[in-house]
């Protein structure tokens, strides 16, 4: 498909200044990465609400959870490899452990990072982050749904993670698509196949669904733009309906979407599962789109997967 | 209960706060022979801080603990939860009857300290170099809403060899954050030996010289330093306030004091009666 690409980055620096000018609780950090996440949109508007902690995860972390012990409404960033596991602990311990209204918004996740290479990466934030009890996960397809999420997030009680990516997104959504958090989007419906995606996947899966209707292949598409908790109402629909399934997510294979989905199915039904994914490795340098072809994440390798999926269940 | 300016804090007023310490540190020891685990050594050499914050310098309502002026405190050296949950209950946060459930299944006095569970708690701790980041959010939440209020952070020595106390410190410095008073529960003593032994957190003074905050050091048994070094800390401006509390850990008990082994272990029955005798309890 032709695709037109927004950033997510600049939809969360949108979202922040407006949220800033309707609720005077919100308070931001950044931890020296502000001018990348764009929570310098916010540092600019309302700078007395607005703390650099510098580098300094772990205390911005805890910082957070004083501000939102305090009743505050916290949004704290950085690049999602930092944001998560460099302040674990600080997370567990501090923010959800005492369930504090602490929004981690994290940018640069997955590996089109790029030239970066795999210190800035992360195939690992995903898991990390939802293993945690009280926290909610959110991977945003696209530049219009990072607006939503970041939006929705203040109605939702509790930590949450928001992961974004550093390069722009195909738009898959159009300003009125419904997001709801624990709820997927169906985007296309199909009966051969079951292609649930997150992040710039979606697309991806798209792009498949499209090709594998070429072939005569009848695919269904789900945004599943929230990991946790997991939408098992479209999950079960998508068992009893296609009975295949290929997740596609910009993380590790193993620790993911793939997995949560991967589980429910194995639980709950009589179904074929398939993963799409980066494998158990560390990235490296490269353009964003050379690493996305190298580590596997294209729509050819969707296809082929679901094809395969479709043989087995036959 | 009101804050008081201490200047005129009359002796009488020193043997009540002393007397409260006291029962503090009979508390812990009953709780811990009750959960038949937990940390005496670190819960004892703080007593007395703790004593003084809970019934002369913290201005709190125990009947109202969600008032929004409050002074916060958080417990950083989350292990020392037995001497902070008697403070609590003394002030009147949950009943005294309830201190004997510690470490107890479905009780809400839990091992360290939890916000969601117990009346009082400001802060969940337990894992340790936490707590001062949250003291300092706490602070800049103060300053946002242009609230009076003041944070107390109770540190353990040995956090100071976590990264992000320094990180914590740096922090409240950079954004001047005067109404923050930290204490340094300087036992010397951690798990696995001496502190300087373990690994050497010396100078301390002049390492929250140099970290931008002003340092006070006192002896932290002496009822009137604690309260001075308060004193003298509201009136600091620009500056947080780190106040090395020099003390012994078991304080008040002979044969917990200085030892190591009742860092983590709770007396046994006979150890119990001993300790309670020598804290003047009576029968």
């Amino acid at each position: 498909m032709k695709w037109t690409y927004a950033s997510q980055r600049k939809e969360y620096g949108r979202a922040l200044v407006e949220i800033g000018q309707s609720r005077s609780d919100v308070v931001v950090l950044d931890a020296d990465l502000s001018s990348s996440t764009r929570t310098s949109d916010f540092a600019k508007k309302f700078p007395e609400r607005f703390f650099n902690c510098g580098i300094a995860e772990q205390d911005m972390m805890g910082t957070a959870a004083g501000l939102a012990a305090s009743g505050k409404m916290v949004f704290a960033s950085s690049f999602a490899v930092f944001a998560t596991g460099r302040c674990w602990d600080q997370i567990r311990q501090s923010i959800c452990y005492p369930n504090f209204n602490v929004k981690i918004v994290a940018s640069h996740a997955g590996i089109t990072v790029g030239g970066d290479g795999a210190s800035h990466q992360t195939a690992e934030d995903i898991a990390l982050m939802r293993t945690l009890p009280n926290m909610t996960v959110i991977v945003p397809a696209d530049a219009l749904e990072t607006y939503k999420a970041v939006k929705a997030v203040l109605d939702r009680p509790g930590p949450c993670y928001i992961r974004l990516g550093r390069v722009d997104f195909p738009v898959i959504n159009s300003p009125d698509s419904p997001f709801r958090i624990g709820i997927a989007n169906v985007m296309q419906e199909g009966d051969d196949v079951s292609l649930i995606g997150c992040g710039q996947m979606v697309a991806l899966c798209l792009d498949a669904a499209e090709e594998l209707h070429k072939r005569g292949v009848s695919a269904q598409v789900v945004n599943m733009s929230t990991i946790k908790p997991l939408d098992e109402i479209t999950l079960h629909n998508a068992i009893k309906r296609t009975g295949c399934i290929v997740t596609a997510e910009e993380h590790n294979v193993l620790t993911g979407l793939g997995s949560a989905v991967g589980l429910y199915a194995a639980e709950h039904g009589d179904c074929i599962i398939r993963r799409v994914g980066i494998p158990d490795a560390f990235g490296e340098s490269g353009e964003s789109e050379e690493l996305m072809v190298k580590y596997g994440l294209t729509s050819a390798r969707i296809v082929e997967t679901a094809e395969e999926a479709i043989r087995r269940r036959q | 209960m009101r804050c008081m300016s201490l200047n005129n804090t009359s002796a009488e007023e020193i043997v009540l706060l002393r007397r409260k310490a006291n029962l503090i540190r009979q508390h812990v020891l009953r709780m811990t022979f009750a959960a038949g685990s937990g940390h005496p050594g670190g819960s004892l050499s703080y007593a007395d801080i703790l004593a003084a914050l809970y019934f002369k310098l913290m201005n709190h309502r125990p009947a109202d603990p969600a008032w929004e002026d409050r002074d916060r405190l958080v417990l950083s050296k989350g292990h020392a939860a037995p001497a902070y949950y008697a403070a609590l209950s003394e002030s009147g946060y949950f009943p005294v009857s309830e201190l004997l459930e510690l470490r107890k299944l479905g009780s809400r006095l839990q091992g360290h300290p939890s916000r969601a569970k117990t009346p009082g708690v400001e802060m969940s701790t337990g894992s340790l170099g936490q707590g001062l980041s949250v003291a300092n959010g706490m602070a800049l939440a103060a300053r946002l809403d242009r609230r009076s209020y003041r944070v107390f952070c109770l540190c353990g020595d040995g956090e100071m060899q976590s990264g992000q106390i320094w990180e914590a410190a740096m922090l409240g410095a950079h954004y001047k954050l005067d109404h923050v008073t930290a204490f340094l529960d300087r036992n010397r003593l951690q798990i696995d030996g001496p502190t300087e032994t373990i690994m050497a957190i010396e100078p301390l003074a002049k390492k929250w010289d140099a970290f931008g905050w002003n340092v006070i050091e006192i002896d932290g048994h002496d009822m009137k330093q604690i309260i001075d070094a308060c004193d003298k800390a509201k009136l600091v401006k620009g500056k947080p306030t780190m106040i090395i509390a020099h003390t012994i850990k078991g304080k008040g008990v002979s044969f917990m004091e200085n030892s190591i082994a009742f860092h983590g272990k709770a007396p046994n029955e006979e150890e119990l009666k001993l300790g309670l005798k020598e804290l003047g309890e009576n029968p």
